[in-house]
């Protein structure tokens, strides 16, 4: 018998029993259709989280005090002092490969103005900030270097707090206004454009942007700051930074030779691997849950075959009778199973895709990638063969002689 | 047997056919060494009580099983010392079965039946095929009913698909085990008709059954008892089953 025939035959046999067939793909069509939502969604976040970040400037460098051992104690990165305003100023000065420079101070609390309150970080930085962020100022102006000089009490709002503060689509009227951060005034000179929430659920025009000089001195009361962030050039151009940058806070922290960095450099590429890796490890997890279901369909359809094989006994008797071999009545059995876990998964694949498709409406991000479709149908002929394996040998392995007479 | 027997085909021939099977520490003894040829042509029926070793011989004949001693030439070939698989392919080419109780797929119709044979000799395409299972439904008298399923057909209908299953690939012997035990007596009559009727035609046919009638119609008859061949005559008088089925009372309608 050709494998034509063959599948002939095991297709009128799964349509000869369409309830049971259909009920055995279930396990099937579940378990795929959640392998590809689950796929999609991960593949979804990742690319919308890549999008965002490199939104931000994929050139960012960002410099944290790093890790340092005082009498065998690892401390604390954020309670490290490491990173002074030398540091910024020879950044400065000496900078190649970096574009833009920015210290950062921030510290939380609430912001008042009138009888209205609400509660928002404050970001002390250099008028820089907004070029390496590539965030534009949609009414008023940025505060300058002379700000920076005066620590004037000024600062750029995010739209959330205008709307919190002054009302919707306020801006204008807010520009020139003082509000209060931690009882200290601080006048509005320009309102940022609105970002929106980023990938992880942060508003990102809860912010208050004052010059450096300004937070360090009257609202943290602090000398050092918590980070330094620039922009590299160009992004191919980071790698570079990094090595200069780490030549110049090596240099103005007298670090010996083989003394290991007192500040971590890391770049928006970074950041985006460290995302994506979490992102992955939260997909493979799903996943393999997921595949699970598809062992316990699997199952399933094993269970099914091999009724079938006994309910067939006679039919397989007689198949054999007339001159099938051990071989192909095997064969039969095992395309048999492989169409209906094949099936099962072309429906799930189907399915998933549908669902995966709604999933932007309520605002969550999917994208199928192609090989997860690939994978869907390859692991299903694989459950088809397998699980198919043992009801197909035992068909098989009928004596025609009993097999025929069997009632 | 006369010399004139002796000129024409050997199509079975059974040397000293042994068979015994182990049960537990026991030897049951179901063929103790029969011997005979089956001549091509003949319309032997192998008649025996349960337990005389009539379904051990069928399967011998019918290649589902090979001799624990002895040696069985079908058309020629020696069968025992042949694997599963080339037992498979010799059923295939040489022999149709007719079992009792018609053995015919489900929800499948008579065509379809008919041409399973076929579907295991990759010599045949499909349109081959089909014309050989059209041929062998209309020999049977079924060529009206190609397209009817096998649960919407009749006790005689289903049988007749069998034989004609049995006839498709043309094979150098038609083993028919009980063809009429579930049938009625005018449908059994009208089988023996029917089988009659492939006897003139040239085929062989082995007609295993424990109902001492049909010997009657059959050209030879072999007695089995206690493994062994008790009797083996040949039937000068064959009767007309076509005349017996025309004797029958007339079925009364309601």
């Amino acid at each position: 018998m050709n494998i034509l025939n063959l599948f002939k035959v095991s297709i009128r046999a799964v349509a000869n029993n369409k309830m049971r067939s259909f009920l055995s793909m279930l396990g099937i069509i579940i378990g795929v259709a959640a392998i590809i939502i689950m796929m999609s969604i991960g593949q979804g976040s990742k690319e919308s989280i890549r999008q965002e970040l490199s939104t931000m400037g994929t050139n960012l460098l960002t410099i944290r005090p790093g890790a340092d051992m005082r009498g065998g104690v690892r401390q604390d990165p954020s309670a490290m002092q490491t990173l002074k305003i030398g540091d910024y100023q020879c950044i400065v000065n000496e900078k190649k490969f970096v574009s833009y420079v920015s210290p950062e101070v921030t510290a939380s609390g609430q912001v008042i103005y009138g009888n209205s309150n609400t509660t928002s970080t404050i970001y002390g930085e250099s008028p820089e900030y907004l070029d390496i962020k590539q965030w534009k100022v949609e009414e008023g102006q940025n505060f300058n270097e002379e700000d920076i000089r005066k620590a004037s009490k000024v600062c750029v709002v995010g739209k959330t707090i205008v709307n919190e503060l002054f009302g919707e689509g306020k801006e204008a009227e807010a520009i020139g206004k003082n509000i209060r951060f931690k009882s200290i005034p601080l006048r509005i000179v320009g309102v940022l454009e609105g970002k929106g929430y980023n990938s992880w659920g942060m508003d990102q025009d809860n912010v208050i942007i004052a010059p450096y000089t300004c937070v360090m001195k009257r609202i943290a009361a602090q000398t050092y700051f918590s980070s330094i962030v620039c922009s590299a050039l160009t992004e191919e151009l980071s790698d570079a930074a990094i090595e200069e940058l780490t030549q110049i806070l090596r240099n103005n922290h007298k670090l010996k030779e083989n003394a290991v960095d007192d500040f971590t450099i890391r770049s928006q590429a970074e950041m985006m691997d460290t995302m994506s890796s979490t992102m992955d490890t939260v997909t493979i997890i799903l996943v393999v849950a997921a595949a699970f279901s598809l062992l316990v369909a699997g199952i399933g359809i094993m269970n099914i075959m091999l009724v079938s094989v006994t309910e067939r006994t006679k039919e397989i008797g007689l198949r054999m009778a007339v001159g099938a071999t051990g071989m192909v009545i095997s064969l039969q059995f095992l395309i048999e199973s492989v169409l209906i876990s094949l099936t099962g998964g072309l429906i799930g694949v189907l399915l998933g895709c549908l669902i995966s498709q709604l999933f932007p409406l309520i605002g969550m991000p999917s994208s199928i990638p192609a090989w997860s479709i690939y994978v869907s149908f390859a692991v299903c002929t694989l459950i088809g063969i397998i699980f198919g394996y043992i009801p197909a040998r035992k068909a098989a392995n009928m004596d025609p002689i009993e097999a025929i007479r069997h009632e | 047997m006369n010399s004139q027997q002796d000129k024409r085909k050997v199509v079975i021939e059974l040397d000293n056919v042994k068979r015994y099977f182990q049960v537990g520490s026991e030897t049951v003894k179901a063929l103790r060494g029969v011997s005979f040829k089956i001549y091509e042509g003949e319309f032997v029926t192998i008649m025996g009580t349960s337990g005389s070793g009539k379904s051990t011989l069928l399967n011998q004949l019918g290649c589902l099983d090979t001799p624990t001693s002895g040696e069985y030439y079908l058309d020629g070939t020696p069968v025992r010392k042949m694997s599963k698989n080339q037992r498979a392919k010799l059923r295939n080419r040489k022999i149709g079965f007719v079992f009792q109780n018609y053995n015919l797929l489900a929800k499948t119709t008579a065509v379809e039946n008919v041409e399973l044979p076929l579907m295991y000799n990759n010599k045949y395409t499909s349109k081959q095929r089909r014309e050989a299972a059209i041929q062998a439904l209309q020999a049977v008298g079924l060529g009206d009913r190609l397209e009817h399923k096998s649960n919407q057909m009749s006790g005689g209908q289903m049988q007749r698909v069998a034989i004609a299953r049995a006839l498709v690939n043309k094979p150098a012997v038609l083993l028919a085990d009980e063809a009429t035990g579930n049938l009625d007596t005018r449908t059994s009559f009208e089988m023996l008709v029917l089988f009659q009727k492939l006897h003139q035609e040239g085929h062989t046919i082995i007609f295993v059954t424990h109902n001492p009638e049909i010997a009657e119609y059959a050209s030879r008859n072999i007695n089995l008892r206690d493994g062994k061949v008790r009797e083996d005559t040949i039937n000068p008088h064959i009767k007309s089953a076509a005349e017996a089925l025309a004797a029958l009372p007339q079925p009364q309608d309601d």
